[in-house]
């Protein structure tokens, strides 16, 4: 067995927790039963992974195996990574049968003509996703195989989802590749990043609970929106207040739980208003400046903002749209024409 | 009785009780939470400030999260001539010795303690910390 595999599988089986180690390997499905029985796996996990690639060593495991192994735990793991999302156009409206074979082989095919060096692999789920390992290559070096990408690709939408290895050189070749399988004509970044990628699939296919424009009447007056029990001798004097922030919540964000983010970035190329006196920029040139919002749950803690009292309900709009505009990437540019104010472009 | 900030709503004027205390509770966390206060004071009665307002400052337990500063809380007791204390509302041994306290101040505010009046005891409390 070739010691770079050797090597690549060795780190890979380090990075996983010691306790999930064995599952892993079932999953992974390259050791039998047998041989996973003489593991030992209560040692340090240096050990157990030097007892691994021993183990493949005897089955001759080559990259192409040490690959899936990778897709697996990344899979599991995918929440580690940062992923972005893309659409893809077709031209017209043809409905075309999905073939996975021919999807693999057009893919590679494109790739392979391209780039020599490089290591696919595929791995479908069950939720018609089509898991895609990506290592790149020169053509005078062999793939680095610490540094692949990884791109989600559910056939019956247009969406993919792509986690790009640092060397972003090969972007448009993988984007390429893309369209060409897939049968699509061409594909767009859209502005929309998140490392939690059931969130983003969340947004994308609309499966997050959205609320409708349905008109909210006010609740009628004996019906308390409190839903903790409180103690009866507490009196909340702004309870009307705190009816309407709720409302204006519920409207604004719907009931169900929100889809992780953890960032919304803006950015400002508007003008800076001051008061005449200021006078702080001679010339009228727009002001550069970006504002970042982060947070581990980004959208959870938009909601109870208004709520904690920390901001005024109804909250902007330019917060309250990221999933409905499925962005949470913006570029605010001055409003043209009669009426001065911004804009949030396309 | 539990408010966001001061005007109470006029709406709920005639099932008011007598009030005997008012906590101003500023979180050091959040600058928003000084400016409401303040804003707050305006409304409030000066016979309130012979002993019947005291500010509450939570959130000392996380110096790093701190926005507000201390000098601004500490004037802000001397201006208006009211103790100030300091809990951390979000640690439950010291949510509960700070409601005792609160309370047993409430008895005194209100008159159920005899020989203490509020003024006297406020008075009490500023001279204490100063030391």
């Amino acid at each position: 067995m070739d010691e770079i595999v050797a090597e690549y599988i060795r780190r890979t089986v380090l990075k996983i927790p010691r306790d999930e180690i064995k599952m892993m390997l079932q999953k992974w499905g390259f050791l039998s039963e047998a041989q996973l029985q003489t593991l030992n796996f209560h040692q340090i996990k240096d050990n157990i992974s030097q007892e691994v690639v021993q183990l493949c060593e005897e089955n001759s495991a080559d990259i192409k195996q040490a690959a899936v192994l990778d897709i697996i735990y990344n899979h599991i793991y995918q929440n580690k990574r940062m992923w972005s999302v893309y659409q893809m156009r077709k031209t017209g409206e043809e409905l075309e049968y999905f073939d996975l074979t021919d999807f693999k082989k057009k893919f590679k095919r494109r790739l392979r003509s391209a780039l020599k060096n490089v290591t696919i692999t595929f791995r479908e789920y069950e939720d018609n996703a089509i898991w895609i390992r990506v290592a790149w290559g020169t053509p005078y070096r062999q793939p680095n195989q610490y540094k692949p990408s990884y791109v989600v690709y559910h056939s019956q939408t247009p969406y993919v989802f792509i986690s790009a290895s640092v060397l972003k050189s090969n972007l448009p070749l993988l984007c390429q590749a893309l369209i060409v399988a897939s049968n699509y004509h061409d594909i767009r970044e859209m502005e929309l990043r998140s490392h939690s990628l059931n969130s983003l699939k969340d947004i994308v296919f609309k499966r997050y609970s959205q609320n409708f424009q349905t008109y909210c009447p006010k609740p009628l007056q004996g019906k308390t929106v409190e839903p903790e029990s409180v103690d009866l001798r507490i009196i909340n004097e702004n309870r009307n207040e705190k009816e309407r922030i709720q409302r204006l919540n519920q409207e604004a964000f719907g009931d169900g739980p929100q889809p992780i983010l953890q960032f919304a970035q803006y950015k400002l190329e508007t003008m800076f208003k001051s008061s005449p006196e200021l006078d702080v920029l001679d010339k009228k040139e727009p002001f550069r400046c970006l504002v970042k919002f982060s947070s581990p749950h980004l959208l959870e803690s938009l909601k109870s903002l208004a709520p904690a009292g920390m901001a005024d309900a109804p909250l902007s709009p330019l917060l309250t749209c990221i999933p409905h505009k499925a962005r949470n990437y913006f570029r605010i540019r001055e409003k043209k024409g009669l009426f001065p104010g911004s804009f949030v472009s396309p | 009785h539990i408010a966001t900030s001061l005007p109470l709503p006029s709406e709920r004027d005639h099932l008011r009780p007598r009030i005997d205390l008012i906590v101003f509770v500023i979180d050091i966390k959040s600058k928003y939470s000084l400016k409401n206060v303040e804003a707050s004071l305006a409304y409030v009665d000066a016979n309130f400030f012979l002993g019947k307002v005291y500010f509450l400052v939570t959130g000392v337990g996380r110096v790093n999260c701190c926005s507000v500063e201390m000098n601004a809380v500490c004037k802000l007791g001397e201006t208006y001539c009211s103790p100030v204390l300091f809990c951390e509302l979000e640690l439950e041994g010291v949510r509960v010795a700070t409601a005792q306290r609160l309370l047993r101040t409430l008895q005194i505010c209100a008159g159920l303690v005899p020989g203490f009046s509020a003024l006297s005891f406020s008075l009490l409390m500023r001279n204490s910390a100063d030391d």
